[in-house]
């Protein structure tokens, strides 16, 4: 039966900002499902905050509202708009959450909206615990195999610790219901423990509701991922083994696809019971994943739980077996049936199967400890990681070393040199699951440990753990063999040794063991992931490399590009590279090209198969660029490798592309360089007469202490060669001064530390621009709100910019253009500018895409990234605005009046850290980023924008109630009028004594209350730490001087975070809030879609 | 080179009969073998497949690069030996991990004599097997093998799938009995073609004794254990050889005692029919096969081991000998015959495994069909 016809419209909810849990994985499903609603004809509507999406380009739906995922803002949406279903099972859980609140609130009947792809049963059957385990029990009933952890569900912190006795005793596992990404659940190995986590997860969880289990610590964990048509067709798509056994966070395991250590008669009856499973719960048309625990002493096997939706799972799966789920889900939701949907890969077969892999995946988690250095590192149950890399080998050996490099982060590898540790040490750390623990294991056996001794200290499978043992057995005779021959190098190839750790192992350098290995003919060969293990012809040049005998890449006519992808998710690089890399392989295909994708990120749109022409699943490094780009110049034309778009990964390829022959188009390496060194960089703004803030660099602290001493405190200090201002601080006296250097484990003389002026209360600016030798084109000008010194990444921004006039304007183009002149840039570039004292100061310039690239193409309505590659081909801007690409005349810098303003917002992961003693981290925002994501607010005025900005990154901010205002010295003068507008709106306002005493001087009523530091009054009067626990505080606002523990605004700021309240960290945010509150206070706020707002913009333009 | 730590590394060669080669290292038993080379896309279950009778004189390609990872155990075997002729695989396990395992896949093939060879591209071997056709093929190995040109002439000299009968080789010499699990409901006369241990395993779940005949039963030994239904097994070769079961089971039909076949039992109802039977190109074997139940339209994933097909009209009912028949399953990967039903006498059959082992349990409804046409019978 073909899709139904009584579904015309259908809404689509993304879901928001890239969260630790919650990443580009969604955006991968929803591109996917909005293109095929899109091609079934039905008109496609989507919500989603997040602009460095690719959804939310204007093309893939026919309305998008970027606005923030709040009932109240869906609904103006569904009033607008008149859907006839909605879609909430590709957004994640917040889509999910949304959908079943708007269908509690009634808003779903009032507007006849029909929820399709999973119904509120079913949902709640698969999230609510209680009810999971009653559908756990009846698939025993029914099938006679499958079963719950033992388990009591709890509503009070009386009923948690009643309930460990029923369970018999600790350690046991608190988990809330309904978070995310097992957001604030954990082991508890005493009821102090379980005091704090029980605790925080009844407030976490929006039923107050937590579940105590017995604990599977260190049981296998398995993933199944399933898919159900409507007929009652159940496939399954992918299994998957973690690595790591049971205890830490799926999401946080090395995991390995399909599951490599079970008999068929267990695999069957995982499969039985997860089939039983998604019938009993109901999804009816779309897919599941499920999570079991084996233990490996008997083989008891116990379902964890289900998410009836697309997940990160899915995500993996998809790109680990060539089914795409979301796609098929997106189908199934309108109406077919698996069998008839066609296989893409295969064309002639159906979807109604269940893939083969004929290689293994290995999927590695990419962390960011070393941003948040008090957060305890212990790998738990919930999720920490904030991407993950993807790795395709025949063997698992070969998969787990490519998905270890490609992980791009110093240490992940293998090492086999250096001093061999004290084993007992090793083998006592590797107990307590961590970043990295692999290592560590890989150390203890280099130190002697057993295989049993491995098993015992980590409960990791005794296969996985042999296969640890064969890559070291490897590395061994690779040191000890006299020399290097074919056989040798091709073993260790096949075992997945990179040339690099090669030659560690031999005292040899990379490129000659690449010189050694290319003479003796040894290449890696490039095969196909197709779905069926080659039982039928694969029409989807999806690659993956393997030293093996056969290689599949077909030759070809037209020239093709490579594009360089970004790698894993981290802080400082994320989606938004993704999001240029795709765009740049739309651009290229319209242009006649033949597109090469290479990315090792398994969330992402790039590395969706129907993205490029041809797709390369693996590792970003030179290594495994070169081959690729070996096989891809036998197979037919290059007209070039793009580098700048994926961000740092592949930029910092670039010269050493170059020296190996590779035609790197766009920007040249020497160019990059000219950026990127300090000397070079200074140059360049001499020539074009263009002021840098002063600096120096230094390598011990004398030196440092005279440059500061110069130039004046404060001081901006880093480390040189750093991304995402990593170990970047504001340094205010020579005290910190001194703690700084001698803490910094990274300054050597080669590697010396920067020591810039730091410009207080200078306002920071950020262009996008597009230069290709000749002519400029300003993308956009960004104002920060927050003041220079908080990283741009981390710093909510408005553009146009809204308190910039037309002089401004004019300075940023020259300045801009002769920067991009003078460094060469051919393509895009992006400069952060500071203006103090009116002197436009040159922060530093990036001659590549930007984090901003795709919030400044959605506010503008142009397409950059596309521009920008075609550019390094050889366009003209002439040319592309001829073509219609770009605006016939003007540009960002241009925008009309009535243009409207858009404001993005960093999204802080910090509810998801704590340090040792389970206490959250501090939450105040300085010049090292740490944000994971960022949604945009767009509208015709800045208050409302803003206000958009942040019920979208944080929920609504309050139109009333009590705010709470505690300042740093240099912030009270500014405070004083934001705080008198709080007051007009009607807040209540409460102040600490110092705070206070400005206001009442100034004629502002305050409450005064206790610091935390003073504990409670006589009376019991609490302090502000205990009121914003007790829910009686609506809008916090506490700047910070310095950062630390000992202060008191870290216990009022943690306090923010675990109740989820509002919490401003600078007076310009407070300024902008206000306007923002000021705004919903006044009428009604409205929603437009972007084709909507580009509309207007073009018509304003012509 | 050193050889210490990845275990002997005793070199070993495949020959197929178009000359093509791949050279590997030695797996199991060490000298040579031959057989048709076929490939079997299942990542688990490679102690089934091994022991699964109907792969007797063919050498088992296994797609999956990881074989061995769960040992062997005595539970999972489908019958009582291996009877793959030679096994090729990537990566074979150096450690087995698995609560029920009792020792490794290497030793066992070995103590059973099996020659096998690892460390080949056998996604390379599979796309030639797929565009060339199932073939005949050599193993090879030992310190001192000779030359290609040699052993390809020993390749060519081994006999072909192709008319060969293979029934008799498999199945038992005598005639057992498998207890109904519970209560006896039923009898069943089950012809061993060549049977998987899970099938009469999978009747006497049902409530069914199974009285397992060698292939050369006659209608009166057939009878002589008063079935209610009859059963006609999987098992190895060409069907167009199978003359005696196909006798066999027209002896039935005429009765119109309820008949179940699967895999060459389904063979063998196509030719009691009148039908034609074909050999596939490279076949199917895996356990991840769409099958199509066109009686309900709902689709099962299905394990699949055929080389062999029926060859009946998909649009049609047909009239036959005994009544009305039509196919009624199909694979929906390439529209071949899947399962036959007659539609006036309780008879039906299909060409892959309900019983699974290895494999998905989607379409073990059927031996509750057989059953429901048993009960119809005595009612």
């Amino acid at each position: 039966m073909p899709k139904r016809s009584d579904i015309q419209s259908v809404l689509v909810i993304g879901s928001g900002p890239i969260v630790i849990g919650q990443a580009a994985e969604f955006d991968y499903s929803g591109t996917q499902a909005c293109r095929v609603l899109k091609a079934e004809g039905l008109r496609v509507i989507l919500v989603n905050s997040n602009p460095a999406t690719i959804m939310t380009d204007p093309e893939i739906a026919d309305a998008t509202y970027v606005e923030p995922i709040t009932p109240e803002f869906v609904e103006k949406i569904i009033a607008k708009e008149r859907p006839d279903a909605l879609l909430p099972t590709l957004g994640g859980q917040t889509a999910l959450n949304t959908a079943i609140s708007m269908h509690e609130n009634g808003v779903l009947e009032k507007y006849g909206v029909e929820l399709i792809g999973a119904n509120v049963e079913a949902i709640n059957k698969g999230e609510d615990r209680d009810l999971f385990k009653g559908v756990v029990a009846a698939v025993k009933e029914k099938i006679g195999y499958g079963e719950s952890a033992r388990s009591v569900i709890c509503h009070t912190m009386d009923d948690v610790i009643a309930g460990v006795d029923t369970l018999g005793g600790y350690p046991v596992v608190v988990r809330p219901s309904f978070t995310m990404g097992g957001a604030g659940s954990g082991f508890a190995h005493d009821e102090e423990e379980l005091r704090r986590i029980a605790g925080q997860g009844l407030t976490l969880s929006p039923t107050t509701e937590v579940l105590l289990e017995e604990s599977i610590l260190g049981w296998k964990e398995y993933e199944l991922e399933l898919m159900r048509d409507k007929n009652d067709n159940v496939v399954v798509v992918c299994s998957i083994e973690n690595f790591d056994p049971m205890g830490v966070h799926t999401g946080d395991s090395i995991t390995v696809a399909p599951a490599m250590t079970l008999t068929d008669r267990e695999y069957q009856r995982l499969r039985d019971v997860g089939i039983a499973i998604i019938r009993e719960v109901g999804v009816d048309t779309g897919g599941c994943n499920i999570q079991f625990a084996i233990d490996p002493t008997d083989g008891r096997v116990i379902v964890i739980e289900m998410n009836p939706r697309v997940s990160r799972s899915s995500a993996l799966a998809s790109k680990a077996t060539g089914f795409p789920i979301a796609k098929i889900a997106a189908k199934l939701a309108v109406g077919y049936t698996l069998d008839e949907i066609p296989n893409d890969i295969t064309e002639k077969t159906p979807a109604s199967f269940e893939p083969t892999l004929d290689y293994v995946v290995v999927k590695a988690p990419r962390f960011a400890f070393e941003k948040f250095p008090s957060a305890d590192a212990t790998l738990t149950t919930t999720m920490k990681s904030v991407g993950e890399a993807m790795a395709i080998g025949r063997n698992f050996t070969e998969a787990l070393q490519k998905a270890l490099r490609s992980l791009e982060k110093k240490g992940s590898q293998f090492a086999f040199t250096g001093p061999v540790g004290d084993k007992a040490e090793l083998l006592a750390e590797a107990v307590r699951p961590t970043d990295g623990r692999i290592n560590t294991v890989m150390q203890a056996i280099r130190a002697g440990a057993t295989q049993e001794e491995v098993f015992d200290a980590t409960k990791i499978d005794p296969w996985f753990v042999d296969q640890l043992f064969l890559i070291k057995e490897i590395a061994d005779e690779l040191a000890s063999a006299e020399r290097l021959d074919a056989d040798l190098i091709a073993e260790a190839k096949r075992h997945g040794f990179s040339d690099a750790q090669i030659g560690e192992i031999r005292g040899l350098r990379e490129d000659v063991v690449r010189e050694v290995r290319h003479a003796l003919g040894i290449r890696p060969v490039y095969k196909t992931v197709d779905t069926c293990a080659a039982e039928f012809a694969a029409k989807t040049p999806y690659f993956y490399s393997s030293y093996d005998e056969e290689s599949e890449v077909a030759t070809r006519t037209k020239p093709a590009v490579i594009i360089l992808g970004s790698g894993p998710n981290r802080i400082g690089q994320g989606i938004e590279f993704d999001y240029s890399c795709v765009h740049a392989s739309f651009a290229l295909s319209d242009a006649g090209f033949e597109t090469v994708m290479v990315n090792c990120n398994p969330e992402t749109v790039s590395t969706d198969y129907d993205t490029s022409d041809r797709l390369y699943f693996e590792p970003l490094t030179l290594e495994d660029v070169l081959e690729i780009v070996h096989a891809e110049s036998l197979a037919g034309p290059i007209a070039g490798v793009i580098v700048q778009l994926g961000g740092q990964t592949p930029l910092g390829l670039s010269q050493a592309l170059k020296d190996n022959g590779v035609p790197v188009v766009g920007t040249s390496p020497e160019a990059i360089h000219a950026a990127e060194d300090r000397g070079a960089f200074g140059r360049v703004l001499a020539e074009a007469g263009l002021p840098a803030p002063k600096h120096g660099t230094a390598t011990t602290f004398a030196e440092a202490k005279a440059i500061a001493d110069e130039i004046g405190y404060p001081v901006l200090v880093r480390p040189s060669y750093v991304l995402g201002g990593r170990g970047m601080e504001i340094v205010y006296d020579e005290t910190r001064l001194a703690s700084y250097i001698s803490e910094s484990t990274e300054i050597s003389p080669t590697r010396p530390v920067l020591v810039d002026r730091f410009l207080d209360d200078a306002i920071e600016i950020d262009v996008d621009a597009l230069y290709d030798g000749h002519e400029l084109y300003l993308g956009g000008v960004m104002e920060h709100i927050e003041e220079a010194g908080i990283h741009s990444g981390d710093s909510a921004c408005a553009l146009p910019p809204i308190t910039l006039g037309g002089f401004d304007i004019k300075r940023l183009r020259a300045s801009t253009e002769g920067i991009a002149k003078g460094v060469g840039v051919l393509g895009l570039i992006n400069i952060q500018f500071a203006l103090s004292g009116d002197i436009l100061y040159v922060l530093e310039a990036n001659p590549r895409a930007s984090r901003t690239v795709p919030f400044t193409s959605k506010a503008t309505a142009v397409p950059l990234a596309k521009a920008a590659a075609r550019i390094s081909l050889g366009a003209t801007i002439a040319e592309l605005r001829e073509e219609g690409l770009l605006p016939k005349t003007g540009d960002g810098g241009t925008l009309p009046l009535d243009a409207p303003i858009s404001v993005k917002e960093a999204v802080m992961p910090w509810s998801r850290f704590r340090d040792i003693h389970g206490r959250g981290v501090d939450t105040v925002l300085g010049p090292e980023m740490r944000s994971t994501g960022e949604v945009m607010g767009i509208d015709s005025v800045f208050g409302t924008a803003y206000a958009k900005s942040q019920a979208g990154a944080y929920g609504p901010l309050p139109t009333k109630g009590r705010a709470f205002i505690s300042v740093a010295n240099r912030d009270k003068r500014s405070m004083i009028f934001p705080a008198r507008e709080l007051v007009a709106h009607g807040f209540e306002l409460m102040a600490t004594s110092g705070t206070a005493e400005v206001l009442k001087r100034n004629g502002i009523n305050a409450i005064v209350v206790r610091k935390q530091s003073e504990g409670p009054g006589p009376n019991g009067e609490k302090t502000i730490v205990q009121h914003i626990h007790d829910g009686e505080v609506d809008l916090i606002v506490n700047t910070p001087y310095g950062t630390g523990g000992r202060l008191d605004g870290y216990d009022i700021r943690t306090a923010a975070v675990s109740r989820s309240v509002p919490c401003l960290t600078t007076v310009q945010a407070l300024a902008a809030a206000v306007q923002g509150i000021d705004a919903l206070n006044h009428g009604d706020v409205g929603v437009r879609s972007l084709q909507e707002h580009a509309e207007h913009l073009t018509a304003a333009r012509d | 080179m050193t050889l210490s730590t990845r275990g002997a590394q005793t070199p070993a060669v495949l020959v197929l009969e178009d000359g093509r080669a791949f050279r590997g290292r030695a797996y199991g038993a060490v000298g040579e073998t031959f057989g048709e080379a076929v490939f079997s896309t299942g990542m688990t279950g490679y102690q089934e497949t091994l022991t699964d009778p109907s792969y007797h004189r063919q050498v088992v390609v296994m797609t999956a690069p990881h074989v061995g990872n769960t040992g062997v155990n005595d539970e999972d075997p489908e019958s009582g030996r291996i009877w793959v002729s030679g096994y090729v695989v990537r990566d074979p396990a150096r450690k087995p991990s698995n609560w029920r395992s009792q020792r490794s896949l290497d030793e066992e093939l070995a103590a059973q004599g099996v020659v096998g060879i690892s460390g080949v591209d056998t996604r390379a071997l599979t796309r030639h097997l797929r565009e060339r056709g199932a073939m005949r093929v050599g193993i090879f190995s030992g310190e001192a093998i000779p030359d290609e040109g040699t052993l390809l002439a020993k390749v060519r000299q081994a006999p072909e799938m192709t008319g060969a009968d293979l029934s008799a080789e498999v199945a038992t010499k005598e005639a057992y009995v498998v207890p109904a699990i519970g209560t006896k409901k039923f009898t069943v006369a089950a012809i061993d073609l060549g049977i998987k241990g899970m099938t009469p395993h999978r009747m006497a779940e049902r409530g069914i004794e199974v009285h397992v005949l060698p292939a050369t039963a006659t209608l009166e030994e057939v009878y002589a254990v008063r079935p209610d239904g009859v059963f006609f097994s999987n098992g190895p070769g060409d069907p167009s050889t199978a003359d005696h079961p196909v006798a066999l089971m027209r002896g039935v039909l005429e009765r119109s005692t309820p008949l179940f076949g699967i895999c060459f039992g389904n063979q063998i109802l196509g030719r009691a029919l009148g039908f034609g039977t074909y050999k596939l190109k490279y076949g199917h074997r895996g356990i991840n096969q769409p099958v199509q139940d066109r009686t309900t339209g709902k689709v099962e994933v299905t394990a699949h081991n055929h080389g062999f097909a029926v060859d009946a009209p998909l649009d049609k009912v047909s009239d036959t000998e005994f009544g009305r028949a039509e196919v009624s399953h199909v694979c929906l990967n390439d529209q071949v015959v899947e399962g036959l039903q007659l539609l006036d006498r309780p008879a039906f059959s299909v060409q892959y495994h309900p019983e699974a082992a290895a494999g998905p349990h989607d379409a073990a409804y059927l031996f509750d069909r057989f059953v429901s046409l048993m009960e119809g019978q005595r009612a």
